[in-house]
């Protein structure tokens, strides 16, 4: 493999041809790359070649390039934003000081442990997704599906380019073990829950791509901010891709609701035995596998009061989503933020210092984002003329980690006792059977132009193409 | 920063307005991250263009993830949408009726392609009197149609040293209402050299207005395969190797259709004057299969041929041209490239037949259309001032009466 010519075959904007360390260890990490890949990538595809985008260069025009490409051959390149030579830390002790281009040795580990934790997610909701190219309900949802794959990897390129290039052995350690890792296993599993969670139908996929991803624009906006420069330079660079997957949610639950509003019209029932009859996903199914992802994804956030979450703001290495445009000390010392917990069996808010509440603002702040997107979708159910409503569920409902882990919480936010949550839950969460019903439509089309029973087709095609082009072309 | 503007007749300033469409934008923030002018910005509800910032430069389009942002409207930028009304909208406001024939409406790189293409004449003429209405960019670049391959057929013989072919789009169920004589624009795929989106390329109409196959929407263009340019260094054209290669069944993205000037008339008796070479031979076939086919309602007037090229091997349309009746067309062909006989070229064949060339030339009812490579030009020309000078007229008096009648229209490339 040495014989490549890296510089060619990837392309970057960091001088890769000028830094012999910096090849040598990828040259090493490819190989392995591409035979992960293989084994925990896309299933059954090494042949297709799939009408993808591939950046070739920070500039906007960078984005416009589409190409019918073998997904092993998509080049996986490496970008960072322009660097801004003027740009100074604009957060937490540091403030005002310029920028790190390298890693300061106290913040090592911290750094380390950053990126190797966003680093972990990208092959991780690679290998959760792994088996849905099998029952894919379009050409254009399978390519879809693929251009997230080959992005999402290209993701676990930027995070490894930056433990390869900034923290030497440790991190050429890091970069091996982000292959070794795998989702849902028992032994080795992904560093985060809900990366260990499958994926096993495509209203999933959407949801994930909805809630899941968005938690990723968060998580890298506030990368975005850090005063390790490389750091933030790579994550505003990813943050073009991830919109694309929350796109890919947002219209992907989008077109499910429109079909099955379609299919309710036409019945006039709203009657879900009916309509799994007549082959679409109900709307309190819908709602079940929404109030699933939104619980799961906040979960991500982490605890609501955490001594990480200030050390991170503190040292300048994660700051607040779009830190640049609040108008307050940016050190938050004397700052306090409401969080929620339970106590004497009710939900009770108290001030805590807002340092320690960071993840806290960070879900609220996605939250918020998250709620725009399920506006859009009820818009598509008061279109159709149908008295149903989406909802968020509470914040406190069914969550794993932080103050409420323990606590049982209906999605209107009443704590209740273990009967009650047990009488109500399947109709809360998704059950077995709710799965296994979406799971009885899920069957590969794959004519150009078809779309599967269950889900109406998009508003418009992918870079000006018609929805019946060929995005994907099987050999 | 008022860049994308054109000045109309009546002297108000259009704005091609750039509009987010809520019902696909998914508020992702790329747009307004990108802008280098701060044109975008966001309520709760929608992301908005602001049309007295936005200067049309495009960095948002490519990087949006939906395809949401690339929405463009021709209004008088007096009343252009403005922020605060494009935030209430949960939809955009329907497309207005194409404009008709507005220069206004036509983009910059058509116009440059169109100016150069009339230069030969003086500009545009003005159409003959009784030419329909044509629509004119109906299909911009920004929203191109898209055709569907339907056939592609190798008009020069296997061994002819040209690659020239007769390709049949079929738009479905996109309106794309074309004129003879009109041109349309092909957008090649994939981007160039530099990482920009290829340079659209225009081609003469080669079917009548009701279609290749008549009552059915399709349209077909000739195309030659360009293996080099002008001065014969080796190149391949990036737009006719992309449509020769395509195979049926392919999508097509088109624009247009372009050209208000260079059209037929429809009123009976009109005599047609056609000299072309190549592929020039479009628009012509084009319209004498307009009057083929309105053989049966002996409208009168006659069609005059002028055909240029290398070999008989290499002539476009060459046998269903022969089969039409003599009293139909009257044909002349010249070729330049066959061994062992002298080189003979469209200027020496008009100047063979200079009695019925000037006839035709002073008659009112005749209307003459010229359409090749730019070399053939000037000689055209001179044959013209020679046949004139012969027959008792002044090339240089008639001339701008021809075109101030619509009645000389030129088309070089």
């Amino acid at each position: 493999m040495s014989s490549i010519d890296y510089s060619e075959k990837i392309p970057n904007n960091v001088n890769l041809a000028g830094d012999r360390t910096l090849q040598r260890a990828l040259e090493h990490w490819q190989p392995n790359f591409l035979q992960w890949w293989a084994e925990m990538g896309p299933e059954g595809t090494r042949e297709a070649e799939v009408y993808l985008r591939t950046a070739v260069s920070v500039d906007p025009g960078g984005w416009a390039h589409f190409d019918h490409v073998r997904m092993p051959d998509y080049r996986w390149g490496i970008f960072l934003s322009p660097a801004d030579t003027e740009r100074r830390i604009h957060f937490g002790e540091h403030m005002g000081q310029p920028v790190w281009q390298d890693v300061p040795g106290e913040h090592r580990a911290n750094l380390r442990r950053i990126i190797v934790t966003q680093g972990d997610t990208e092959p991780a909701s690679i290998e959760q997704q792994r088996h849905l190219g099998l029952t894919a309900p379009s050409l254009y949802d399978l390519r879809n599906l693929f251009q997230i794959n080959v992005e999402e990897g290209r993701h676990l390129w930027a995070m490894v380019y930056l433990l390869h290039r900034h923290f030497g052995r440790d991190g050429r350690e890091e970069a091996d073990a982000l292959l070794q890792r795998r989702s849902g296993d028992t032994d080795n599993p992904r560093i985060l829950g809900a990366f260990n969670e499958r994926t096993p139908d495509w209203l999933a996929f959407y949801m994930f791509t909805y809630f899941t991803d968005r938690d990723g624009k968060f998580q890298l906006c506030a990368l975005a901010e850090s005063g390790f420069d490389p750091l933030a330079r790579t994550t505003k660079f990813m943050l073009t891709e991830e919109a694309h997957h929350m796109f890919v949610g947002e219209s992907g639950v989008s077109r499910v609701v429109q079909r099955t509003c379609q299919v309710m019209g036409e019945l006039g029932t709203d009657d879900p035995a009916r309509l799994r009859a007549a082959g679409v996903i109900d709307l309190p199914t819908i709602q079940r596998y929404l109030n699933f992802h939104f619980a799961v994804t906040i979960d991500l956030f982490g605890a609501d009061v955490s001594s990480n979450a200030a050390t991170f703001y503190g040292a300048g290495l994660k700051g607040r989503f779009e830190e640049g445009k609040r108008d307050d000390d940016h050190r938050l010392h004397d700052r306090t933020y409401p969080v929620q917990e339970i106590a004497d069996g009710m939900i009770v808010t108290r001030d805590a210092p807002m340092l320690n509440a960071l993840n806290e603002v960070l879900r609220d702040d996605y939250i918020r984002d998250s709620v725009g997107g399920i506006g859009r979708w009820n818009k598509v159910i008061e279109k159709a003329g149908i008295p149903f409503r989406l909802t968020v569920p509470h914040k406190a409902f069914n969550r794993k980690i932080g103050a409420f882990a323990s606590a049982r919480v209906t999605p209107d936010g009443r704590v209740i006792g273990a009967a009650e949550w047990a009488a109500h839950e399947s109709s809360w969460l998704p059950t077995a059977e709710d799965r296994a019903f979406v799971a009885s439509l899920m069957g590969r089309v794959v004519e150009p132009g078809r779309f599967a029973h269950w889900i109406a087709p998009p508003a418009m095609g992918v870079n000006r193409q018609p929805v019946d082009f060929d995005y994907v072309r099987f050999n | 920063m008022n860049g994308d503007t054109t000045a109309t007749d009546h002297g108000a300033e259009v704005l091609r307005q750039l509009l987010i469409d809520p019902e696909i934008c998914i508020r992702c923030n790329t747009c307004e991250e990108t802008c280098p002018l701060d044109a975008i910005t966001h309520d709760s509800r929608n992301y908005v263009v602001d049309p007295a910032i936005c200067n049309g430069c495009n960095a948002c389009v490519a990087p949006c993830p939906t395809g949401a942002i690339d929405n463009w409207r021709n209004i008088a930028r007096a009343k252009a949408w403005p922020v605060a009304e494009q935030l209430t909208w949960d939809a955009l406001p329907p497309q207005q009726a194409a404009a008709v024939g507005t220069p206004a409406s036509l983009p910059p790189e058509i116009a440059a392609i169109t100016a150069l293409a009339s230069a030969g004449q003086g500009g545009a003429a003005a159409p003959p009197w009784s030419a329909a209405q044509p629509y004119v960019n109906l299909h911009t670049l920004e929203q191109p149609a898209t055709a569907t391959l339907n056939g592609n057929f190798r008009l020069t013989a296997d061994d002819a040293t040209s690659d020239i072919r007769h390709l049949v789009l079929d738009f479905g169920g996109t309106a794309f209402p074309v004129l003879e004589g009109q041109t349309i624009g092909i957008v090649p795929p994939g981007l160039d050299a530099h990482g920009r989106p290829h340079h659209v390329r225009l081609y003469s109409v080669a079917s009548p207005r009701d279609g290749e196959r008549p009552r059915y929407n399709n349209v077909a263009i000739t195309v030659k395969r360009v293996t080099e340019d002008h001065a014969g260094a080796p190149v391949a054209g990036v737009a006719s190797n992309y449509l020769c290669d395509l195979p049926k069944g392919a999508s097509v993205k088109v624009v247009g259709p372009f050209g208000t000037s260079f059209l037929m008339p429809n009123h009976p008796g009109a005599r047609l004057l056609m000299i072309c070479t190549g592929t020039g031979s479009a628009p012509m076939r084009a319209m004498t299969e307009r009057r083929r086919r309105r053989i049966a309602l002996n409208e009168g007037g006659d069609l005059m041929l002028f055909f240029g090229a290398r070999t008989p091997e290499e002539l476009p349309y060459c046998g269903p041209l022969m089969k039409l009746p003599a009293t139909f067309i009257d044909i002349n062909l010249a070729y330049s490239r066959i061994p062992g006989t002298p080189r003979q070229y469209v200027q020496d064949l008009i100047r063979a037949r200079g009695a019925d060339v000037a006839a035709r030339l002073a008659d009112a009812q005749c209307f003459v259309y010229v359409c090749g490579l730019k070399g053939m030009e000037q000689g055209v020309d001179e044959a013209f001032r020679d046949v004139c000078r012969q027959h008792g007229q002044d090339w240089d008096v008639l001339l701008p009466t021809l075109r101030e009648q619509g009645r000389y229209h030129l088309e070089t490339y």
